[in-house]
């Protein structure tokens, strides 16, 4: 059956493939698992793909409300009734709906409310009471209750205008009546968002997006999710918000053992909100992992935000000049031993992304889900042409970007496992690897990221002209305008 | 889960657990995440690891799956699994001998320099 799917007019790029693992995660696929996993989209006549209106056909309604009510971009999902580019041809439209789809929600034991939307426009009160009042030719018998009615009704218009809101000028005036199916629930964002969380880093991860990073690793009750760069948790919380069970570790151990006092650590931001404390946390270093020999599979989900080098560098064991040779490993003395702080070397985001994907595919069962963030420079022309990282055990689902700046995006990545590990797989995950930082090494090595983003002086590797060939900067910063 | 992973070790598993203090943790119990997780876990080593902090409730040998029908059973692995927590102590590599520090609950798994 077809739903209208309204989105927020954000993240544009994170909407459909948020909606799609939830599809997945309450069983749309369940009936065809050869399928490909992706849903029938359409959209509106003469709509541009960052539209936030998008038809999908769903295989039931209660699939239809699970995923609306889980997710964080969905603004509703709805029953369409009837629609038009005028309230003439909507009015035929409705009175056409074949009534047993329309009677079962017109009862008179039951209540309801019509709610005025729109989009790229702004509908006064009374215009908005006329329009409600102009419905009147739906037949419904039962009473209004604007707090807490049992059907929700939507009534949203949008406008024929030239450009707003930043898409492009081709959006055509259009109407739709529906009964609302699910909407999701954003009043999760006020009570996480970082400035009421008590323990945070300068890298912790914004409430929103966590979440999303959550949907995207279908975290649940029952599941184990982990990451190997906690931090203050930020990421686990949202996990954890659904139920999952949590477990984490970093290299830092001022971060996850001391925090900033008893009330102020990580354990502390789950207590904040009443979630089920992580597992286990612990001090690791993701480049010599401290995994029992032929542990695997162990974990549901690997959500992460490695550290790539634009705000904070990774770290992993070993000197500097010792992994360079130049030196002989210190010996520390037994007596200094137990408070002794091992050196750091500085971690490449090549190596990162390597020791991550070796990771994930050991500890993740087959068809978890990998959810990290990877760093892209942008080019001139816009475009997302880059080679994310591969791995056979692994396929990727969905990359969403978010453009941060000018010169730099970060796209978050969704893998799932498909194949399980072994030893041949391992060899040629390292073949992989090495090509691939082969034709990444221009900018994946330490500090040229960080100096491509930050370094007002800084040309591209592969940057040809001069700046006068370029447009003015876009009010709007989408993949397709 | 964990064991030794200096260069060269070989039977760095498992780790043995030098108990300080243990503090038992409040954790909801759910069936589903319990059933997920007895698959993937050395019987052994948690038997052992509840053991020596202080709980001997759970069967020495690797219970039979159909184990996990029984509430009861289930209580057990869920409080030996989730809710004893080890708050300071260490856990020592069988093979070198060497001590991770457990502090504030956490293992400190890090290498020196000449482990690394």
């Amino acid at each position: 059956m077809w739903y209208l799917c309204v989105f927020y007019h954000r993240l544009l790029d994170y909407r459909k493939p948020e909606f799609e693992s939830l599809a997945d995660l309450f069983g749309a696929f369940d009936d065809d698992p050869s399928s490909s996993h992706s849903l029938e989209w359409k959209l509106p006549q003469h709509h541009h793909p960052d539209s936030p209106f998008h038809f999908v056909n769903l295989p039931s309604e209660d699939i239809a409300r699970n995923i609306a009510n889980r997710s964080i971009l969905v603004k509703g999902v709805y029953e369409i009734w009837g629609e038009g580019s005028s309230y003439e041809e909507l009015k035929e439209a409705i009175n056409s709906y074949p009534e047993d789809r329309k009677l079962p929600y017109l009862t008179p034991d039951s209540t309801f409310r019509i709610i005025v939307d729109s989009f790229g426009k702004a509908i006064s009160f009374k215009d908005q009471t006329s329009r409600i009042q102009g419905m009147s030719y739906i037949p419904f018998k039962g009473r209004v209750d604007l707090r807490n009615p049992e059907h929700k009704f939507w009534l949203i218009e949008t406008d024929d205008y030239e450009s707003n809101n930043g898409l492009p000028p081709i959006v055509d005036k259009r109407i739709f009546f529906g009964r609302e199916v699910g909407a999701a629930d954003r009043k999760l964002l006020p009570t996480y968002q970082l400035k009421s969380r008590t323990y945070l880093g300068p890298t912790a991860m914004d409430a929103e997006v966590a979440f999303l990073m959550a949907n995207q690793a279908q975290a649940m009750p029952g599941k184990l999710v982990y990451d190997p760069f906690v931090g203050t948790g930020s990421i686990l919380v949202a996990a954890a918000h659904f139920g999952a069970m949590t477990m984490g570790a970093d290299i830092d151990i001022r971060v996850v053992r001391d925090g900033r006092g008893p009330d102020c650590n990580v354990w502390s931001n789950f207590k904040q909100y009443g979630l089920q404390m992580p597992v286990s946390l612990l001090r690791a270093d993701n480049n010599l992992p401290p995994w029992r020999p032929g542990l695997k599979e162990i974990f549901d989900a690997i959500i992460c935000d490695p550290p790539y080098g634009v705000r904070a560098g990774g770290r992993k064991s070993g000197g500097r000049k010792l992994l360079k040779g130049t030196v002989d490993p210190y010996t520390v003395p037994d007596n200094l031993r137990s408070g002794h702080i091992p050196s750091t070397a500085a971690y490449s985001l090549a190596e990162c992304v390597h020791d991550l994907l070796d990771l994930a595919a050991k500890m993740l069962v087959t068809g978890g889900r990998l959810v990290y963030f990877y760093p892209v420079l942008r080019d001139n022309n816009d475009t997302l042409d880059v080679d994310f990282p591969k791995h056979p055990c692994f396929k990727l689902v969905a990359s969403c970007e978010q453009i941060l700046s000018y010169r730099y995006s970060r796209v978050l990545l969704t893998m799932v496992k498909i194949g399980a590990y072994t030893d041949e797989i391992e060899e040629a995950a390292r073949v992989q690897h090495l090509e691939f930082r082969e034709n990444h090494v221009k900018w994946m090595e330490e500090g040229n990221l960080h100096s491509a983003v930050f370094d007002p002086d800084f040309v591209g590797f592969d940057e040809v002209d001069s700046k006068s060939g370029k447009d003015p900067k876009k009010k709007y910063r989408g993949k397709y305008v | 889960m964990l064991s030794s992973n200096i260069k060269g070790v070989i039977n760095g598993f498992p780790l043995r657990i030098e108990v300080e203090k243990v503090v038992e943790k409040q954790v909801d119990f759910n069936p589903d995440f319990l059933k997920n997780m007895f698959s993937k876990i050395d019987w052994k080593a948690l038997a052992d690891a509840s053991k020596i902090m202080g709980y001997a409730e759970l069967p020495e040998e690797v219970p039979d799956a159909s184990v996990l029908d029984s509430d009861e059973f289930l209580q057990k692995f869920h409080h030996a699994l989730l809710e004893l927590h080890l708050e300071e102590g260490a856990l020592v590599c069988p093979e070198t001998g060497r001590r991770f520090p457990v502090n504030k609950g956490i293992p400190n798994m890090l290498l020196h320099e000449d482990e690394v």
